[in-house]
């Protein structure tokens, strides 16, 4: 873990398992998020993301470990930790017949805020997420989009030191999703730690200074995602179809130990410059000019090589 | 246990703040709903009926009526909508991420279920005071009962709501549980006069006899014993159902 951190990490989890009946839905994980970074939880649905989030919050109690939050252990003080947190679900909680408005001001009341300081940060959170127009409506009428900006809305009103995002671009259109990324670098800038979860490699990519990839409740990988794709695999990425026979003759003919990855009929080989496997693969195909993509490496790239699953499948 | 009352009373100001959005429509069914049933069992079928113990049928009638208005206040609300919030809405996941914690909740929901309960039982007593049914000042007694029947309802349908494992089960508990204890707890007729001694000791055991007992013991002014017997049942009752919905609360929502 990162040594050269001043601060304690913000979240400290050690040898945690959270078993449901027989089933491990997170399997002795340990984890740190240090404190000020933006720190993404990557994997496929059911990795054990959500139920990870749910023990920092003290939503669920491990079975086994410790889980500890800006020092404080999460079991025995629960109610402090979370006055001191901001948590968006994956699914939007909001009462639908009120509006925006009147969402921030119950939530408000929840972390006990006099009805002036609601008043403040309801006003600060509506500017800082672009909520304006449609402040007093019911919510019942907004966008995917508004919904999801005032659920974020709601786990900041008490101004959280951490900032617990869960899947928070799901299913929401590529400009929302712009949106919102930046919203959430604002917060990092301003020294908020804000921890991620989310299927989506881009999204870590451009958001997060440290990811943990989970795999079947496990922690299998842990570092930035440019020391992860660098570690794993190269900067560069070609892929292509071709049936097995044919991938045993290519790889042989690109050099040995080019890191390579076969998902389904599609291989990919990694180099800090692909194009040279490009063109050595153009020599090998005997002219049929079959289509190459050129790409950089990603953490998708990782994930699969990690695990041998890829990130739509059912970790 | 770890109780704190001011986040309680955040989930309970929840509540109204939603509720003061749609008063204005339940208020009115609120009023009426003791109109039709004073006018047609009290006037309608009371005017058959000589008397019981020395009272017109209406005058019988009311005190358990107040009881059972209350028990309904209390009752809607910590079945169908503590349900909804539970799995449609889903509001205590996002109350659980606030400090807010769920011995909070409960006790929340239960302050706003007595609430409802007073707003059904004291629009059932203003009602009735208007049509002259209420003793002053001795009738003003039976407004504590409202709270304490509301209290027993709410620990006993939140119990219930909190186990079950989806919403059809409600017309179980509304059917075969609330429907029955309204005909045979002492509402409509001295089930001591009516009833088999078996039937007694069981409605002893069931609740509503209970804040029916208090209210008409309010109304005529005659207080014995039972009285302190009815408050104990409805303290105890509530505790150890309160201390099982406790139990519920986090393992179907902290789980």
């Amino acid at each position: 873990m990162s040594s050269t951190e001043s601060h304690p990490p913000v979240v400290s989890m050690r040898g945690v398992t959270k078993r449901y009946g027989e089933r491990p839905a997170v399997d002795g994980l340990d984890l740190d998020v240090p404190e000020g970074q933006c720190f993404g939880l990557l994997g496929p649905n059911g990795a054990g993301k959500t139920t990870t989030l749910r023990m920092i919050y003290g939503a669920a109690q491990p079975s086994a470990g410790s889980v500890s939050v800006f020092g404080l252990e999460v079991v025995k003080c629960a109610r402090e930790v979370r006055a001191r947190l901001g948590v968006t679900l994956q699914d939007n909680v909001l009462i639908e017949t009120a509006t925006a408005r009147e969402n921030m001001q119950i939530f408000g009341r929840h972390y006990l805020l006099d009805a002036e300081t609601v008043a403040r940060r309801v006003d600060t959170l509506v500017e800082f997420l672009q909520l304006g127009s449609h402040a007093d409506m019911i919510v019942r009428r907004l966008s995917g989009g508004f919904k999801r900006r005032l659920a974020i809305a709601l786990s900041l009103m008490n101004m959280p030191e951490l900032l617990i995002l869960d899947e928070p671009t799901t299913g929401l259109d590529p400009n929302v999703r712009q949106g919102l990324w930046s919203r959430v670098r604002a917060l990092r800038a301003s020294g908020t730690t804000v921890l991620i979860t989310t299927h989506y490699m881009d999204e870590a990519e451009r958001l997060c200074d440290r990811v943990v990839i989970m795999a079947r409740g496990r922690a299998i990988a842990d570092d930035s995602p440019g020391a992860l794709i660098s570690t794993h695999l190269a900067r560069e990425a070609i892929e292509f179809d071709c049936d097995e026979e044919e991938e045993r003759r290519f790889l042989a003919g690109l050099g040995n130990g080019v890191p390579h990855l076969r998902a389904g009929n599609r291989t990919m080989a990694f180099a800090d410059d692909a194009s040279r496997l490009q063109d050595a693969l153009r020599d090998l195909d005997g002219g049929d000019r079959r289509p190459i993509v050129l790409r950089p490496a990603n953490l998708e790239d990782v994930f699969l090589s990690l695990s041998g699953t890829r990130l739509d499948e059912e970790g | 246990m770890d109780l704190s009352f001011r986040h309680a009373w955040s989930v309970w100001r929840r509540n109204a703040t939603l509720y003061r959005r749609t008063w204005k429509l339940t208020i009115l069914p609120n009023f009426f709903e003791p109109v039709f049933y004073l006018t047609a069992i009290g006037i309608g079928v009371g005017a058959y009926i000589s008397g019981i113990g020395g009272m017109s049928y209406i005058e019988f009638l009311t005190p358990g009526m107040l009881a059972v208005a209350a028990m309904h206040g209390a009752s809607f609300e910590v079945t169908y909508n503590v349900y909804v919030r539970i799995h449609f809405e889903k509001a205590y996941d996002g109350i659980l991420t606030t400090p807010v914690g769920p011995d909070d909740i409960l006790v929340g929901e239960v302050l706003w279920s007595m609430t409802r309960s007073l707003f059904y039982g004291g629009g059932f007593f203003i009602v009735a005071a208007l049509f002259g049914l209420v003793p002053f000042p001795g009738g003003l007694a039976a407004l504590v009962v409202i709270p304490l029947a509301g209290l027993l309802f709410a620990a006993i349908g939140f119990a219930f709501t909190i186990r079950i494992p989806t919403i059809d089960v409600f017309s179980f508990y509304f059917t075969l549980f609330l429907t029955p204890l309204f005909l045979f707890s002492d509402v409509f007729f001295p089930i001591r006069e009516r009833l088999p001694g078996a039937w007694l000791i069981v409605a002893e055991a069931l609740p509503l006899l209970h804040p029916v007992r208090l209210a008409r013991s309010a109304f005529q002014g005659e207080w014995g014993w039972v009285a302190l017997w009815d408050v104990g049942y409805i303290l105890v009752v509530s505790t150890v159902l309160l201390e099982f919905a406790r139990r519920g609360v986090r393992k179907r929502l902290m789980s």
